[in-house]
């Protein structure tokens, strides 16, 4: 097993949160997302002990969801939406520009491990389209344009944390709706910045 | 035409903290919870959702009085409230996550003290990180208020949420589909029977499943009464609801209206017109699964059976708007590539007919088109989909598959020449 002791006792709080240990399948491979980047076999290895099932059973659920990476990703994973509303509001161009910028196919990764570049189906940000991710926090209303310039930021700049504010306040335009007070929050990973490990519960 | 904010209230009232516990309790919130608890009855308040005709939220819009009904008894009883809103066009169950968590947090006390269930999943999606990082801030924050957890408000009642993420996966939408992912297992739908949730639902438990916008609607509704809410709106689509507007608009955005006003009205008013003053050549009234309606077509009114009865379904509440300009074979391909993207496999039909359709829609739309791809077309969707009538007959387990058939039937109903002209003439195959 090499996943370190904090992160067995992270995934080991995280499986007493279900009635049944396999329910903690899906967060304990976003907890794998985090650590490499990607489900490594490793982290199969480990899963598949914890939870009580067998690798290739871990193996066939990370492969279904679009989320679990199979291969590593970079620092950055940038999803630029394409389903209707984006497309009929150019997200065609946006992607253009992005995959110009960073020289990168359709779920490919750069070889200095930055950027890896997805276009995907709705997030649900069809108000604010065209709309883009990097690492799950959400930008709305991003132009062509502007969407260089949040790549040329986050190469020069290499944040540690993506926070979907501060990306939205510099690189943004139209948003859904009123996203009220900032929130500083986001994401270290390309997994998405959600953990439930404070969650106090009583039962059993 | 003006909105009516019922479950947007709280939101447009506290613009900079309705989030938060203390602008929630400040404004009323939990007191509803609490005297349900204290001093209400399960039976009291099913009839009061039964009162109110409240349709479910999510797309289909099953009556919830009637689906809580239902469930069946079992020492263990499980709400899972789907937040795994990835309709196309569909961002309303986004804000009432991100903006009012503690609204659905008392509707998931209110509901599961009515169900008699000790246990409830809120299973959100895993792009929305940042409106499950605002429930799950919301659900420790009324544990630590003692609103959840052992004997709440004092009372005998225990109550646990668990917040789950999903990996993106649209399927997941789908209530048997949701089940599996939560169990841990590839989102793939259950049959229906013998695996109605109801009965046979999480961990083989009956389980109610419920969308976010129909259990933040719980709490105005028992403290209002039915009554009240069947009031608002039409007979048949009672209360308020939120629709998603998108597409080439001035102002989109979520807008929390009555149902009965026309998608003409809607568009014009809150939605500020069609950019460029542009006219509307189709729309989509309810989600990219819903076939569209014309742009002379905009005098339908914003009800469920009103919908229904023009050939379509108000769904998700997504209303996409395409101008005069819009490539409509593009617009039909991006709606087709989803739900190949998104099809799970199980069944033959959909996905490989989801896959033709995509393949034949790209030739089309890259002007590689043959005269017989017309035909093949609506052969492969008739292969998903007996008679292309509405609403869909299905060869599949869940509707994934019929819903990549609607886009297709509305072009060749209703814009076949615009495809047409996409062909090359002088192919003739």
């Amino acid at each position: 097993m090499s996943w370190d002791d904090k992160l067995l006792k992270q995934a080991k709080k995280i499986i007493k949160l279900y009635p049944q240990k396999r329910s903690a399948l899906g967060p304990l491979l976003h907890l794998a997302q985090s650590k490499d980047g990607y489900i490594s076999d490793d982290s199969i290895s480990v899963i598949s002990d914890l939870v009580g099932i067998t690798e290739v059973q871990v193996k066939s659920v990370s492969t279904f969801y679009s989320m679990y990476k199979q291969e590593p990703t970079g620092k950055y994973l940038l999803s630029v939406c394409k389903s209707i509303s984006c497309e009929i509001n150019n997200s065609s161009e946006v992607i253009n520009k992005v995959q110009e910028f960073t020289g990168l196919n359709n779920n490919e990764t750069d070889e200095d491990e930055l950027f890896t570049f997805e276009a995907v189906e709705c997030i649900g940000a069809c108000g604010g389209a065209p709309a883009v991710q990097v690492n799950y926090e959400t930008v709305e209303g991003v132009t062509p344009e502007n969407a260089i310039n949040m790549c040329k930021w986050l190469k020069e700049t290499k944040p540690d944390v993506v926070v979907a504010d501060e990306m939205q306040e510099n690189f943004g335009g139209v948003k859904s709706f009123d996203w009220a007070i900032q929130d500083n929050s986001g994401s270290t990973s390309t997994a998405p910045g959600f953990q439930t490990l404070n969650t106090t519960k009583v039962k059993k | 035409m003006k909105e009516t904010l019922l479950l947007t209230k709280n939101m447009r009232d506290n613009p900079e903290d309705s989030h938060l516990i203390d602008s929630y309790e400040k404004n009323n919130g939990y007191s509803t919870a609490k005297k349900t608890i204290l001093e209400s009855s399960p039976e009291k308040i099913l009839e009061e959702i039964k009162a109110s005709n409240i349709r479910g939220r999510g797309g289909a819009g099953f009556p919830t009085g009637v689906k809580w009904g239902f469930l069946a008894e079992d020492e263990d009883r499980y709400l899972v409230i789907n937040a795994d809103e990835s309709e196309p066009g569909t961002f309303k169950d986004r804000i009432l996550l991100e903006r009012d968590p503690h609204q659905l947090i008392e509707g998931i006390i209110i509901t599961c003290f009515s169900a008699n269930i000790k246990e409830a999943f809120i299973y959100i999606r895993g792009e929305y990180a940042k409106p499950a990082r605002r429930v799950q801030q919301a659900v420790e924050q009324a544990y630590q208020k003692g609103y959840l957890g052992k004997n709440i408000f004092g009372s005998d009642v225990n109550l646990d949420i668990v917040v789950h993420l999903g990996a993106g996966a649209y399927i997941c939408g789908e209530e048997t589909a949701l089940l599996n992912s939560l169990e841990g297992r590839r989102g793939e739908p259950r049959l229906k029977p013998p695996y109605f949730p109801a009965v046979k639902g999480l961990y083989m438990k009956p389980t109610l499943v419920n969308n976010v916008e129909t259990i933040s609607s719980v709490p105005w509704i028992i403290e209002n009464g039915g009554k009240e809410y069947n009031k608002l709106g039409v007979e048949g689509s009672t209360g308020t609801r939120i629709f998603s507007l998108s597409g080439h608009v001035n102002n989109p955005g979520n807008y929390e209206i009555e149902m009965g006003s026309s998608f003409g009205e809607f568009v014009e008013t809150l939605g500020g017109g069609i950019k460029n003053n542009k006219k509307v050549k189709a729309y989509i009234p309810g989600g990219a699964s819903a076939p569209w309606f014309r742009g002379d077509q905009l005098d339908i009114k914003m009800t469920i059976d009103d919908v229904a009865n023009n050939n379509s379904m108000l769904g998700s509440g997504a209303v996409v708007m395409m101008d005069e300009d819009t490539n409509l074979v593009s617009a039909a391909k991006s709606i087709v590539s989803f739900f190949a993207h998104e099809s799970c496999g199980q069944c033959t039909p959909c996905r490989e007919g989801t896959t033709w359709l995509e393949m034949i829609l790209d030739r089309i739309a890259s002007g590689r088109g043959r005269t017989s791809d017309m035909n093949l077309l609506l052969d492969v969707c008739d292969n998903i989909s007996p008679g292309l009538s509405w609403p869909p007959k299905m060869t599949t387990i869940c509707p994934l598959g019929p819903s990549a058939v609607s886009p297709i039937t509305s072009l060749m109903n209703d814009f076949r020449d615009e495809v047409e002209s996409l062909i090359p003439t002088k192919v003739l195959l």
